[in-house]
């Protein structure tokens, strides 16, 4: 029997012919990456185990994105320290502006298929869009991988999901995501790598498929994984600029199971409040009133989805705010020289500075009581995005638009 | 620090997909890392009376899928620190899990038959060497798989800072 993508990539990293489901390795990572939120816990964890020097420090990446620039001044001491240890150890810090680690990396060349990542951030499966075994750990976990360049792992069960049909007008691959996840629901990948296959895969930029690797964390999954085959070498050329290699999953390789998506019935969807799996047809949400739109994150800040945004809102004015933060430096300066910024900043938009923004509730645009909102991010938990009586539906950046317009969410088929 | 094998406490009854920002809400923990001033916002967007029902050494109950959504290991060490003394739960997510292990909060895995058999302030036991837990209220009792021998060690040792203090390093590097 043939080894799946995952079990590819640990058997190397673990030094093994090959590997099961359930056993227990000890693996060997090609890159580690912490940021704001993360890093700062895992410092204090190395500090206490008497180990601050990187195993090595071409291979640690270090971001300040989560809270940048610092809203406040006890987030800026985190900062400070995190600067130091930068300058100290020689480990590579992105700092304030440069954009979010899962968009970064990528945009920067550490990202090569096959690679075993360990990321202090739950999203780091987005990276599996490359091909790579990336998976999301605390920040001892990190603090661990840092200092020995080592992790254990029990290798996971694989599932395949089968993706057949093109997407059929303003219908993204966070539709497709959204659907899978109510489908399976929030628990239903736990502790799984989820590969995501077929024809339609092929048609798919890369922003579009980190999209897709980027939400397996809101079904529990440890990663999730696309084959990096000819196509997605020429998108990952396009895209990113890098030239890599092929990975792909052996022929015979073994999934405990393997489920199918459609994407040309697929419409638009709408996670609910209070759990990313409620999810419904945005038709069954239209008219709920809105107070605000998001449209940014490692999930949807990228280019194609300002681009999407910005086909929507082109020549008319939102009716709520309208917070759009792109998730690059890179991506920024594209759409300002393309002239996206200006659209959006026109139809009445908030152009931010590439960070994460209010999803993760650290500042640009947080939530009053009773307050709703559509964002193009991850999570809908209540307090996500400020108070816990706000209320929090995920949509795609067209949803997002269309909303923004009509001040409740709306069916973005009527726009394009 | 000796081996936390044995573990009693009042228990805390919660429901399903009890997500880490319900535990500590990213409002604060980009904040500071302090976990006992952390530790005042615990469970807010939940129950924020939660906090003020909790004793030294209660024992959380929880349903499916405990701790899913962000990485953050604030999660369990601020649950460790509002003075809970083990979680156990139908099931757990897969990155609070790993962090329960290195933080040295013990994370308990029940059939789902038993954990909606206790009721909020039983008295429960859980031997960890044993591979039990006793509904000491109900006269109940069931086993449950235990970790790997070296990351059982890990958790009832402290957590992975501890175990390195006392080790010198851990148990494969």
């Amino acid at each position: 029997m043939g080894l799946t993508m995952a079990e590819k990539v640990i058997a190397r990293s673990a030094g093994l012919p090959r590997v099961e489901p359930g056993d227990m390795v000890v693996a060997d990572v090609d890159l580690v990456f912490g940021h704001d939120g993360s890093f700062p816990l895992a410092l204090e964890v190395m500090k206490e185990m008497g180990r601050e020097e990187p195993w090595d420090s071409e291979k640690v990446v270090l971001f300040i994105d989560h809270s940048a620039p610092s809203p406040t001044p006890e987030i800026s001491n985190l900062h400070r320290a995190m600067r130091e240890f930068s300058k100290k150890s020689g480990v590579r810090l992105y700092d304030v502006g440069n954009g979010i680690c899962h968009q970064v990396l990528p945009e920067e060349g550490f990202i090569k298929p096959g690679m075993l990542i360990v990321g202090a951030d739950s999203h780091t499966v987005t990276h599996g869009a490359f091909g790579c075994f990336a998976i999301g750990v605390g920040s001892t976990d990190a603090a661990v991988a840092i200092t020995s360049g080592k992790i254990w792992l029990r290798v996971p069960e694989s599932v395949k999901i089968e993706l057949k049909g093109e997407l059929r007008g303003p219908v993204t691959t966070k539709d497709v995501i959204l659907k899978v996840i109510g489908d399976v629901k929030a628990d239903g990948m736990n502790y799984k790598s989820v590969e995501f296959h077929g024809d339609s895969v092929d048609y798919l930029s890369m922003a579009s498929r980190m999209t897709i690797t980027n939400m397996g964390a809101e079904m529990g999954a440890k990663a999730t994984m696309m084959p990096v085959n000819g196509t997605a070498r020429q998108m990952i050329r396009r895209e990113f600029g890098l030239e890599v290699k092929e990975f792909l999953p052996d022929s015979d390789a073994d999934y405990s199971d393997i489920l199918e998506a459609d994407l040309s019935s697929i419409v638009p969807m709408v996670a609910c409040p209070p759990n990313v799996d409620i999810v419904r047809p945005v038709e069954e949400l239209s008219g709920t009133v809105i107070d605000q739109a998001f449209i940014g994150s490692c999930t949807n800040g990228r280019l194609e989805d300002l681009h999407l945004a910005a086909s929507i809102l082109r020549g008319k004015k939102v009716k709520v705010r309208c917070i759009v933060i792109p998730a690059s430096r890179k991506i920024f300066l594209e759409a300002v020289r393309d002239g996206t910024v200006e659209v959006l900043s026109k139809a009445g938009c908030v152009v931010g500075p590439p960070t994460c923004g209010p999803c993760v509730g650290a500042h640009m645009g947080l939530l009053g009581s009773g307050e709703v909102a559509v964002s193009t991010s991850n999570r809908n938990f209540p307090g996500r995005m400020g108070d816990r009586n706000a209320k929090i539906y995920l949509v795609s950046p067209a949803t997002a638009a269309a909303s923004a317009l009509e001040g409740e969410i709306a069916d973005p088929r009527r726009y394009v | 620090m000796s081996r936390m094998l044995d573990i009693k406490g009042r228990a805390i009854k919660l429901g399903d997909h009890i997500n880490t920002d319900y535990i500590i809400s990213g409002k604060y923990k980009f904040k500071t890392q302090d976990m006992s001033t952390l530790a005042k916002h615990a469970f807010e967007d939940l129950d924020p009376t939660l906090v003020s029902r909790i004793r030294p050494g209660d024992i959380l109950v929880a349903g499916v899928n405990f701790g899913c959504g962000s990485s953050r290991e604030h999660a369990p060490r601020v649950i460790k620190a509002v003075g809970i003394s083990a979680v156990v739960a139908k099931s757990f997510a897969r990155i609070f899990f790993r962090n329960c292990i290195n933080v040295g909060l013990p994370a308990v895995v029940l059939p789902n038959a038993f954990v909606d058999s206790i009721d909020e302030g039983d008295f429960l036991s859980i031997d960890l060497k044993e591979g039990t837990v006793e509904n000491l209220k109900k006269g109940l009792m069931v086993e449950f798989r235990s970790l790997p021998e070296s990351l059982m060690q890990l958790m009832t040792e402290g957590g992975v800072v501890e175990y390195v203090k006392r080790h010198g390093s851990l148990p494969w590097s």
